[in-house]
């Protein structure tokens, strides 16, 4: 897997131009279109977005879990050097559970209600790594102590409605990572948690990453969620992946507007109380009939005429890992002169009264 | 944590709501026990103030919000809404009383009925009062529409599953202020949204707080955007108070053990800012069986003896700060 | 003072909604469309040029002895009394879905509004009805019918009201279901904090609501009753002296004999009743089916 000749080890995902569309009868929504990345072995990236960017999609899309009607996906999935479009179910099987597995939102509907703990997380290691029912066993009460769950051996005969959400969480990411696999898809992962156990489950998905040296993909549409937990981090719009950079460059020097709005939409708790919240009119875009030109300019403050008719590429900033998709990006002449424009108007709309 | 007691009630003539020793129970079906979901709390907002509770699930703080409105009527205590006790009020005088506080629901969707026409839905609070002509509630009702910024023309024609969560719950916001209310509770309004959406609806609850002169209590579990919208700041664990003290200072100087874990634990949007838990939190309790003394002791880093028999009262520890700890952070 | 516009996406939401607007199906409007047709042929049957349904059209002479086989003279043939099957089959419509309609919305109005309060106002009243409602499923419908009909008479009011009975718990228990599931939503108790009075919100905010999936119930109880007239004609529980499907149906299967050499006898009468309920069970699915997705797409 490393190619120690190499410049740059070989990624353990690369996905080139992936697109996804879903045929429903209004038209083709085209909820992926055309994404590309690459991650390393260890490596974590955060893919943000909100709702209706895509980002499920993606990461079910790469992982292969899709249903076959009316979808269309094309593109290119490479895990390891193996490309993985095209396969059919029976080869993904082999695949899910011991190289790629997913945790995903809500526990309560993500663990079978009706069988007990022990024995769901006993399936995978039996079914994948061929182990007998007595070393299962032994395997699922060592990954509850991983996961931090005490009284492990009592909890392996409970039911998950006899646990709380936390606890069924991390029930699920012992059966992710039940077969040690190298790649991690968590899917809004703590969304339906309490804020306390939320940072908790974060902690124990990193720290499991760190010593397993998996590599994980956390798609959310949190931006803090992402800001301690990544490496890189790739924001969503339309389908598309508009902003790309290392966690601590996107915070410091982000590019894309649409970051710059979702980055100052959050209260942050630093703000004093009160403090008016930077808003995005409109609504996210229709992705059967996407807009022309960059998909975020009828919302874009920022946005000129070409910005409606052209399509932004991504472009590479002096740090080769931070790419992003604008004609006008943060920092750049229009942009600040557009800004002196915004500001001018509000303060001759809030002097205007005083004439 | 989790105390009972007044020292951070007001007197003043502008208290507007007034809750005193607020207990809520809810008995478990066939089995005799109860659910202790609210154990005895009082707080009090002023005209025009903004009070946020915050709390993480089984904290009581959506009971409380129902509660003052007596949906369900709580098991005891006073609520005591502009001079007059809700308690004991008869059917009919909650009625009436009804219509000066009014609810925002955290669902944007199921709060409006899915079979009616949206204007329909904001109008009917009128017909109900069969308050004004037909021509007022007319022009009362597009007024409201827009300034929430819904093109009235288009509620007119559409339902709900025709808009999105932001505007269902722009909707939502015009139906609770056609009364003209003095106060309205928002019970999670923007958990549910999109990032950017919640801006929005933040940004209008603020606007039309002005513009109506209103008085708002905001429950919610976000810390940050209660902070952001609130004057003052109640947190809630198991049905108890821990801490009550104005929004900024809350953040700033956290003084019971359970805020501060609250407040460490929110993800920053900011790379530097790395989670390190300071102590194991364990499992939350039920509210069935909720421990005895301080009900936080059990996962509390400053606990001490005292707190698993004594249960703390609220106490002035810095101006208009107050809170119910034995042990409580120091600055 | 507010930022957002409502001119935003307005015209694109139009269009969308108009694209939303899924069809129901040509399958519905065909189903329907038979339903309708043999209503107005069963409603009409007196006045159409029909041969006597109760007439002897023996014809020795020309044709032999009956039953006649299908001819131009008798579309549908003729049974062992040379009666023309074509046109009891339509006179038969008449009491076949009369028993059907009047069995279900009796059922409707009783069951439905016994289920609503139930479910709305809960407690001892629900628990009440709830139980009545346990006691009609769990007595034997067949045993029911043959007690009424024994004591009392075999009239067309008294056949419809026995399958109205039995239909009160299962459309009860749906909208019981229904209500307890609509009451639990948000905007019930929106309606509660404006101060809506208790028949206000049931009228206006739930009724709308639980309509919804009643009525597709509807359809398929009227073929339900339909089928269930059929079985009781079959056993000479049905509507004395009158001319039915079941009661056809049992005519023309009196023997094996009968089946075999004269099969159209009893073909006529299945054929209708087939089609008839399996139109109102097709329409009834495709109802519910499509105010389902209607109302959870977003």
């Amino acid at each position: 897997m490393n190619d120690s000749e190499s410049s740059s080890p070989t990624p353990l995902l690369e996905v080139s131009d992936l697109k996804t569309y879903f045929r429903t009868e209004r038209g083709t929504v085209k909820a992926v279109d055309g994404v590309s990345f690459s991650l390393q072995r260890g490596q974590s990236l955060g893919i943000v977005g909100e709702s209706g960017s895509g980002k499920t999609v993606l990461s079910r899309s790469i992982m292969g879990l899709l249903g076959r009607n009316n979808l269309i996906r094309e593109g290119s999935i490479k895990f390891n050097g193996q490309e993985l479009m095209g396969l059919s179910v029976k080869e993904m099987r082999s695949i899910w559970g011991q190289e790629m597995s997913m945790i995903f939102q809500d526990p309560m509907t993500s663990l079978n209600p009706v069988m007990k703990i022990g024995r769901q997380i006993a399936e995978p290691l039996m079914l994948h790594l061929g182990m007998n029912k007595s070393e299962a066993r032994l395997t699922a009460e060592k990954l509850l102590t991983d996961v931090r769950i005490p009284e492990p051996q009592r909890r392996l005969n409970q039911y998950p409605h006899e646990l709380s959400g936390g606890m069924r969480q991390r029930v699920m990411i012992a059966i992710a990572l039940a077969c040690g696999p190298t790649l991690l898809f968590a899917d809004e992962p703590t969304t339906a948690l309490d804020v306390t156990v939320q940072a908790e489950i974060l902690h124990l998905i990193n720290e499991q990453r760190v010593d397993r040296n998996m590599s994980l993909i956390l798609v959310t549409h949190n931006i803090g969620v992402v800001a301690g937990n990544t490496d890189v981090i790739a924001v969503m719009y339309g389908g598309k992946i508009v902003e790309k950079a290392p966690t601590k460059t996107l915070f410091s020097s982000y590019k894309m507007p649409y970051t710059e709005a979702l980055m100052r939409s959050i209260p942050k708790l630093r703000q004093a109380s009160h403090t008016r919240l930077a808003t995005i009119p409109g609504r996210p875009p229709d992705m059967v009939n996407p807009p022309l030109g960059c998909n975020f300019a009828p919302r874009c403050a920022y946005a000129r005429p070409k910005c409606l008719v052209e399509e932004p590429e991504l472009t590479v900033t002096e740090n080769p890992e931070h790419v992003y998709a604008c004609f006008y990006p943060v920092g750049s002449p229009e942009y600040h002169e557009r800004k002196l424009e915004l500001s001018q108007r509000v303060d001759s709309l809030s002097t205007g009264g005083q004439n | 944590m989790a105390g009972t007691g007044k020292a951070h009630l007001r007197n003043s003539p502008d208290v507007l709501l007034s809750v005193n020793d607020l207990v809520v129970e809810f008995p478990v079906a066939r089995t005799g026990l109860k659910v202790n979901a609210v154990s005895g709390i009082s707080f009090d907002v002023i005209k025009g103030e903004t009070l946020g509770i915050v709390g993480e699930s089984g904290c009581g703080k959506s009971t409380t919000g129902r509660a003052i409105m007596q949906l369900p009527a709580p098991t005891s205590g006073s609520i005591d809404f502009n001079g007059q006790e809700l308690t004991t009020l008869s059917k009919d005088d909650m009625r009436d009383a009804r219509t000066k506080i009014q609810m925002i629901f955290q669902d944007p969707i199921s709060s409006l009925n899915p079979r009616r026409k949206v204007r329909d839905i904001v109008l009917e609070p009128l017909l109900v009062w069969k308050r004004g002509t037909q021509e007022e509630r007319d022009i009362l009702v597009n007024k409201i529409l827009e300034d929430v910024g819904i093109d009235p023309q288009r509620a007119a024609e559409s339902y709900p599953h025709q808009f999105s969560g932001g505007q269902c719950q722009r909707i939502s916001i015009a139906r609770s202020l056609v009364l003209d209310p003095q106060m309205i509770i928002c019970d999670e309004p923007v958990s549910a949204l999109d990032v950017s959406v919640q801006a929005q609806v933040i940004n209008l609850l603020e606007d039309l707080k002005a513009k109506y002169g209103l008085t708002l209590i905001f429950i919610a579990h976000d810390l940050a955007v209660v902070k952001s919208i609130s004057d003052r700041v109640l947190v809630m664990y198991l049905g108890k108070m821990c801490e009550l003290a104005s929004s900024d200072d809350l953040y700033a100087r956290p003084r019971h053990p359970y805020t501060n874990i609250l407040v460490d634990s929110i993800p920053e949007p900011d790379p530097e800012v790395i989670y390190a838990p300071t102590a194991v939190m364990g499992e939350p309790p039920s509210p069935i069986n909720p421990p005895a003394g301080c009900r936080f002791n059990p996962r509390c880093p400053n606990v001490q003896d005292r707190c698993r028999v004594e249960e703390p009262e609220m106490r002035e520890i810095a101006p208009a700060h107050f809170v119910a700890c034995h042990n409580p952070l120091t600055y | 003072m507010s930022e957002e516009t409502v001119t935003v996406s307005d015209s694109a939401d139009t269009e969308i909604n108009a694209a939303i607007q899924k069809k129901i199906g040509w399958g519905f409007w065909l189903a329907i469309s038979w339903v309708i047709f043999i209503t107005l042929l069963a409603i009409l049957a007196p006045y159409l040029n029909l041969k006597d349904p109760r007439g002897y059209f023996i014809d020795i002479d020309g044709n032999g002895r009956p039953p006649y086989s299908p001819s131009f003279e008798h579309w549908f043939g003729t049974d062992k009394d040379a009666r023309d099957i074509f046109s009891r089959s339509l006179h038969g419509a008449r009491i076949s879905l009369i028993v059907g309609f009047s069995a279900i919305s009796f059922g409707f109005i009783v069951g439905g509004s016994l289920g609503i309060i139930a479910g709305y106002f809960r407690g001892w009243l629900d628990k009440v009805i709830s139980f009545t409602f346990i006691i009609l499923l769990s007595f034997p419908s067949l045993v029911l019918a043959i007690m009424l009909t024994a004591l009392l008479n075999r009239s067309l009011f008294t056949i419809s009201m026995i399958l109205g009975i039995l239909s009160i718990a299962p459309v009860g228990r749906l909208a019981r279901a229904s209500t307890l599931q609509f009451s639990d939503r948000e905007f019930v108790l929106a309606a509660r904090q404006i101060g809506a009075s208790d028949s206000r919100i049931i009228l206006r905010e739930l009724l709308p609501n639980v309509v919804i999936p009643m009525s597709a119930l509807a359809l398929l109880g009227m073929a339900v009753a339909i089928v269930a007239e059929g079985g009781l004609a079959f056993l000479g529980l049905s509507v004395s002296q009158g001319i039915t499907w079941g009661s056809l149906i049992q005519i023309g299967s009196d023997s094996a004999t009968t089946l075999e050499n004269a099969p159209w006898i009893a073909f006529f009468p299945i054929l209708l009743l087939f089609l008839t309920v399996l139109s109102l069970n097709f329409a009834g699915d495709r109802l519910r089916s499509h105010l389902d997705v209607k109302e959870s797409s977003l």
